[in-house]
This record gives C-alpha cells, structure tokens and sequence, in this order.
C-alpha cells in the first residue's frame, strides 16, 4: 500500500518518510509528557506536604463527572484506533466517521467539563473566578489552584485534538487527503489523540481517586 | 605544517572586490534574490542564516546590558544606573544572553547549516518546522524587545518565586512570556535533528562515523526536548499566579517556593549543557583540523556527550545548597555533580592527545579551540570547587560563580562559536578572510575575556555579592581592571564582525576544502549548491581519516 505514496523533498523513499513522521511525532510526545511532568511534581510535592487536608480537598470534586469523562475520552481513543486502522484499508468515509466521531466525543468531555467547572464555581471552590471562595483550609485552595491549572492545560490540549481530527475529516471529505496514500498523517494525528488521553488517565487518579 | 594553504586576503588590498564564481552562481546564495527567497525559505542553510542574523544582533544587544553594568561597576557608588536600573539590567543581560544567544547559538546557526551536509542529507527532516523554529523565535525576540523598552524586568534571570510571582513590579509575565515562546523554537529545532540524524543519514554513514559534532548535537537536542517543556510548564504557572491568582507556589496557601527552585533548575541545570555540549563538538572539529589526526578515543568522546546529557539531569539540586533542601539531598547532588566533570574530563584529555605529534596549524579556528580548551578547563575545575556543600556556602551568590559560569558560558561556548565562525566561514560564504586579523581577535579575546572575568573570582572569594552595584572601596581595583578586560572584549567581539563581512567581497574564493579537513561538508563546492550533494554521497570511511605524516621520534 506504501508504493503510491507521495515522497517529499529530503527524504529519498516512503518507508524513510513514514519512520521519520513516526519518530517525529513520538518525540514531540515525550516533550508534551514532560510537560505534564512538571504538574504532576508540583501536584506529588504539594501532597507530600499536605497529606489530609489534600486528600480531603480531593473528595470535593465531582468523582463521577470525572469518571464519566474518562469513559468518554477511552471510547474516543478507540474510535481513532478504528480509524487508523481504516486507513491502512482505505476506506475514507469509514475513516472520516470514525474520526469525526472520536472528535464529537472530545467535544462532549469538553461539555461535561464545563458543567463540571459550573458545579465547582457555585460551590466556591474555583480559585481565581469564584468571589466568595468557600474553602476549607489554604491547603484545598492549594489543591484546587493546581487542579484547574492541570485540567485547563489538558482541556487546551484536548481542543487541539479536536480541531486536528475535525481538520482531517474535512480534507477527507473533500477528498483532499487520500488514504491509504497518505495513511501516515491519520496514524500521526491518532498519537497525539491517544496522548492526550494518556495524560488524562494519569490525572483523573491523582486529582480525583487519591482520596 | 603552516597556513600556507590559505592566502591573507588582506595582504592584497584595494582590489575592487572579486567577481561572482561559478560556485557561487549556483550555490545556496544566489538561489532567489528576493527578501521573500529568505524569509519564506524552507533550505536548512538560509534558515542557518537567518538565524545567525538573529542571534547576533541579540549578542550585541546582551552585550550592551553587559557594558551598562560594567561601568557602573567602576566606581563603589550607584552613579550610572539606579538600583532597580541595575537589576534590571542584568536581568535583561541574562534573559537574552541565554534564551536569545546562547542556546540558539550553535545548534541553530552552525547545527542548522552543517546537520544536513555532515551527514549526507539533503535537508533536515522537517524542513517547514525549521522555519517555524525561526518564526517562533523571533515572535519570543519581539516581545522581548517590547519588555526592553517597557522599562525591562527585576527578578533577575531565575525568576524566582515569590520574588516573580508576588512581588516584582516588572514586565515580568511578558518576558516569561518571551521565554516560554522561545522555549518551542528550541523544542521543535531539537526534534528536527534528532529525526534528521536518526533516520535521514547517508549510506554507509553509520553511528560510529558521525562526526562528533553531530553527536554532541544529538545530545543537545535530547536536552532541548526533554528539558525545555518543564520550563514552559514552569513559567506558565508564574503566569497563572500573577495574571489571576491561580498560585502554586503561594507560601501563604501552604506552597513552597523552593519547588519553584527545582523545577527551574531541573530545566536550567541541563540548559548550561544545551550551551556548552554543542561547544565541546566544535572544539572536537576543531582540534582533529588542526592536528591533522583522527580523534584519540573517538567512541569515549561521542559517549562522553551523551554521558554528559544524562548526568546533567541529575544535577540540579546544586543550585540550591544553602536554599534550605534536605542535607542528603544535597549530599547527593553534590556527588552527581562532580560525576560530570568525568565526561567533560574525558573530553580534555581526548584532545591533548589527539594534539599529541599532531602537525599543528595556528590557523584562527585552531587559536579558537586552544582558548575554549583552556577557559573550560578553568571554569570546570572551578565548578569542582562549587559542587563541593562546603566551599559553596562560602562562595555561592558570589563573583565566584559569576566568573565560573561567565568561564563556560562566554569563555568556552561564545569562544568556540568564534572558533565554528572562522572555521566554517568559507564554507558558508566561499570566500576567505584574512588569518591575520582572525588569529589577532582570537588573541584579543582571550586577553580581554580573563582580564573580565579572573578578576572575577578573586571578588567572589574575597566576600563581594553578585547582583550588587554599591560595593566596599577596597573592591574597587578589582572592578576597573575587570571594566578594563570588558572594554578590551567589547572591541574584539566586534573585530570579526569587520573583516568576515570584508571578505565577503573582497575575499578570494575559497575552493571546496581549504583546510583540507574530512568530513562531508568539504567535499562539495564553497558555498554548497541548493541541493547540498550533487548525488546522495556513500560513506566508505571513518571519521577523520587524516594520513598521519609519522616523523622521526626518539621516545
């Protein structure tokens, strides 16, 4: 399926190209988990400093808004897995749904997100908007401080993802990106998805489940 | 063996600049004439240059930060700057020597333009994100000029917290800004040649035949891919705390400042390797040219690159011996950090030998390299010194460690990027320039650089602070002969500036090779063609395959 692909200027042949798409995108991923890294040092610190009240800052947030969203976000994962492997095949419009569908489910942890956001805010528990602020001891102001800063950076990341998958299935349906030929820029795209998933799967136990 | 190889362009002068040659006409140069051929180039070599450009005119702009302070300094009263002047001042001499010229220096002028040609290839990976690179760091360049003339910013380059975040009154989030968009032009540079060197390398150009300044590369970008997001991550939260409150840090909430120390430093530790591992690759180019010998120890000096991009991420907690951290913590950092004078060691004695017997030109590059050997030699064992918990209590926050890093930073890596200019010059431009003005600037810089900053290190031990502009009188001396040693560096930096852009008319052509060195990028025409090789080039040697002229030895 390789041998139709378009091979671009400085690589001399498609495999070439593909491996380096690959190892491109990985390390790009290996920059973005040190990203996250970073918070989850700060979160790792700020706990190791704060056992109790941290834990009990934990029990306010909405665990079930949180373990919903996590439910979305796998399926979504999957869907991107189905679609790369369609491209492979080369069926565009299986593709096109698979990944739109993955996008839509993105949008609606956005959604769930918002209104997660919305619960927090009325109890006086979001740092920074909320004006009479309810919180227990600094400690939970701490807590919540490091909690919308992790869940709007991967909220940030996760809008990238959407507007990436949303881009593809333009182009697809437009019949501007053809599969399988250029199967690589779905495959690419499906690891930063699956990333952004990952990153997601490691905070929803240290923010919300370490109770 | 001499520098008769290489005619001085300045023993014929007055001639009416030399016409194009035929390299030229066809080389990267001449490919578009427009200011748009440049600016929307994806060519690795006009990027290369673009970012030379760039990088220079932030040199210089550093550099008048640096001489605002050292006036001042000639005198024990505050009578040029005022104190928040002063601070600000070397906050800005800080932010743009290191984020706007020391970590771009090599790896994105020289790294850019040699990647593609050392190892065999017709570009880098990703020739559009090499541009973006740029871009992105001009975006970081433009609002850190706009903080320039904003009234500039006090924290000081760490921006430590709560120092930043709570209580500064400068353009702080605006040039945190300005680094943390420069930080993905770093990223994205580092990826492009760790993609590049894994999977775009010609045939037969194996691991152990990378020159070692692709391999020193290779472990500067690991750094600037793995280390540069923690800063982004970092400055973001200083960010969310001044613009809305949202702090991590915030003592007063039960955070803790001095996690803002280790994360800084976690990133800013491996930083000053990010400046000086692709100055150690230079200096490996350097010296096998010179001696007209293979690398004594090929394998130990590549491995002694990575070895120093792994070690030094462990590292960072030296920083902060007297910060308040856990005394075994700062035993074992302490341990770490003299564990990477090993590798850097390796490299010294790996030249030394490769010096040994060696049929030595004094050409400018070589005079480049014997004073980056020498500077990091001083500013490594003086780096010993301050990894040892109980000297750096006495010397920390001192002039001690202002001339240590000052003797790495500017001694060793501005040196070699000197070295790097003089070397590959005719490479870049197809012209030469006069030796004789070249091996005069190299001099000069090194006289001018050790009267700055040994000075320096006589202050620290002696109890003067860094970051103080009102000092004791009996400091005095020691301050005007370091003021003198900069005005002598001021005017030597600007030297080669005078006769490389000479040589760019009136030097004569410079053929493909005129050091005779090895190495790919020699083998193609002066400046390179558009596309680099004519045909994609098969690698059948080692590096640095020299022919040792053997001479008569009675030992």
């Amino acid at each position: 399926m390789t041998e139709r692909v378009q091979v671009h200027e400085p690589f001399v042949d498609p495999a070439q190209q593909h491996a380096a798409d690959m190892l491109g995108m990985y390390i790009f991923l290996a920059s973005e988990i040190m990203l996250f890294g970073g918070l989850f040092a700060v979160l790792f610190v700020c706990r190791l400093l704060h056992p109790q009240e941290i834990a009990a800052a934990s029990k306010e947030l909405h665990l079930w808004i949180g373990g919903i969203n996590t439910a979305i976000l796998l399926t979504s994962s999957l869907a991107v897995a189905i679609a790369v492997q369609l491209a492979r095949q080369g069926s565009r419009r299986a593709v096109a749904i698979s990944l739109a569908a993955a996008a839509a489910l993105g949008a609606g942890f956005l959604i769930l997100k918002a209104v997660e956001y919305r619960l927090e805010y009325s109890d006086g528990l979001l740092p920074g908007f909320s004006t009479a602020s309810k919180f227990a001891n600094p400690a939970t102001h701490l807590f919540m401080n490091i909690y919308l800063i992790a869940t709007v950076l991967h909220a940030v990341h996760l809008s990238i993802g959407i507007l990436l998958l949303a881009g593809l299935v333009w182009k697809l349906l437009r019949r501007s990106l053809q599969v399988p030929k250029r199967a690589s820029v779905i495959a690419v795209s499906g690891l930063y998805w699956h990333l952004v998933d990952v990153i997601w799967i490691f905070l929803y136990p240290a923010l919300y489940l370490i109770r | 063996m001499t520098s008769d190889h290489m005619v001085d362009a300045a023993s014929h002068p007055a001639q009416p600049g030399i016409a194009e040659t035929a390299e030229e006409r066809v080389s990267y140069l001449r490919a578009g004439h427009t200011l748009g051929s440049w600016l929307f180039t994806s060519d690795h070599k006009r990027i290369a240059i673009l970012y030379f450009i760039s990088v220079t005119f932030f040199f210089f702009v550093g550099g008048a930060a640096a001489t605002l302070m050292r006036a001042d300094l000639l005198t024990p009263q505050a009578d040029l700057l005022s104190d928040e002047g002063y601070n600000r001042a070397f906050t800005l001499h800080g932010v743009i020597m290191v984020w706007f010229f020391l970590i771009p220096s090599i790896p994105n002028t020289f790294g850019n333009f040699l990647v593609p040609l050392m190892i065999g290839a017709r570009d880098l990976a990703f020739p559009r994100l090499n541009l973006l690179s740029w871009y992105i760091y001009m975006l970081g360049g433009l609002f850190t000029i706009y903080v320039l003339i904003a009234g500039g910013v006090d924290t000081g380059w760490t921006f430590y917290t709560p120092l930043s975040s709570m209580f500064a009154n400068g353009n702080v989030v605006l040039a945190a800004t300005a680094v943390f968009i420069v930080g993905f032009s770093s990223i994205l540079t580092g990826l492009n040649f760790i993609v590049t060197i894994h999977k775009l390398r010609a045939p037969g150009m194996t691991w152990g035949r990378l020159p070692l300044f692709i391999w020193s590369l290779y472990a500067t970008s690991l750094i600037l891919v793995l280390a540069t997001p923690i800063l982004s991550v970092t400055l973001a939260l200083i960010a969310a705390e001044r613009l809305f409150g949202i702090g991590v840090f915030n003592p007063s909430l039960g955070g803790d400042p001095l996690l803002y120390q280790h994360l800084f430093w976690f990133y800013s530790h491996p930083a000053v390797y990010i400046m000086v591992l692709p100055a150690l690759g230079v200096v490996s180019e350097l010296v096998a040219a010179a001696a007209r010998k293979p690398v004594f120890g090929y394998q130990f000096v590549a491995g002694s690159s990575i070895a120093i991009a792994a070690i030094g991420f462990l590292v960072w907690g030296h920083h902060m011996f007297v910060a308040g951290q856990s005394a075994y913590a700062s035993a074992i950092f302490s341990f770490l950090s003299l564990a990477v004078a090993v590798p850097s060691g390796i490299k010294v004695y790996n030249w030394t030998a490769t010096l040994y017997k060696g049929q030595i030109s004094l050409d400018p590059p070589f005079l480049f390299a014997m004073s980056f050997i020498g500077l990091f030699v001083v500013g490594g064992l003086t780096g010993v010194i301050l990894a040892m918990l109980a000297v750096d209590v006495h010397v920390h926050d001192t002039y001690f460690v202002v001339a240590h890093f000052h003797y790495i930073m500017v001694g060793g890596t501005v040196s070699a990027y000197f070295g790097a200019l003089h070397y590959w010059w005719p490479k870049i431009i197809g012209r030469r320039y006069s030796l004789a003005w070249g091996r005069l600037s190299a001099a000069l810089i090194f006289l001018g650089f050790n009267l700055t900053f040994f000075p320096q290190f006589l202050l620290g031990y002696l109890g003067m602070p860094r970051r103080y502009h009102v000092y004791p009188p009996e400091f005095q001396v020691l301050h005007v002969l370091s003021t003198a040693g900069a005005s002598i560096l001021g005017v030597a930096y600007l030297l080669p500036f005078t006769y490389l852009f000479y040589s760019m008319r009136y030097g004569k052509p410079a053929g493909a090779n005129p050091w005779e060195a090895t190495g790919l990028e020699w083998s193609i025409p002066s400046p390179p063609p558009k596309h680099n090789f004519a045909e994609r080039p098969t690698v059948t040697r080692a590096p640095y395959d020299y022919t040792i002229e053997y001479e008569e030895s009675d030992d």
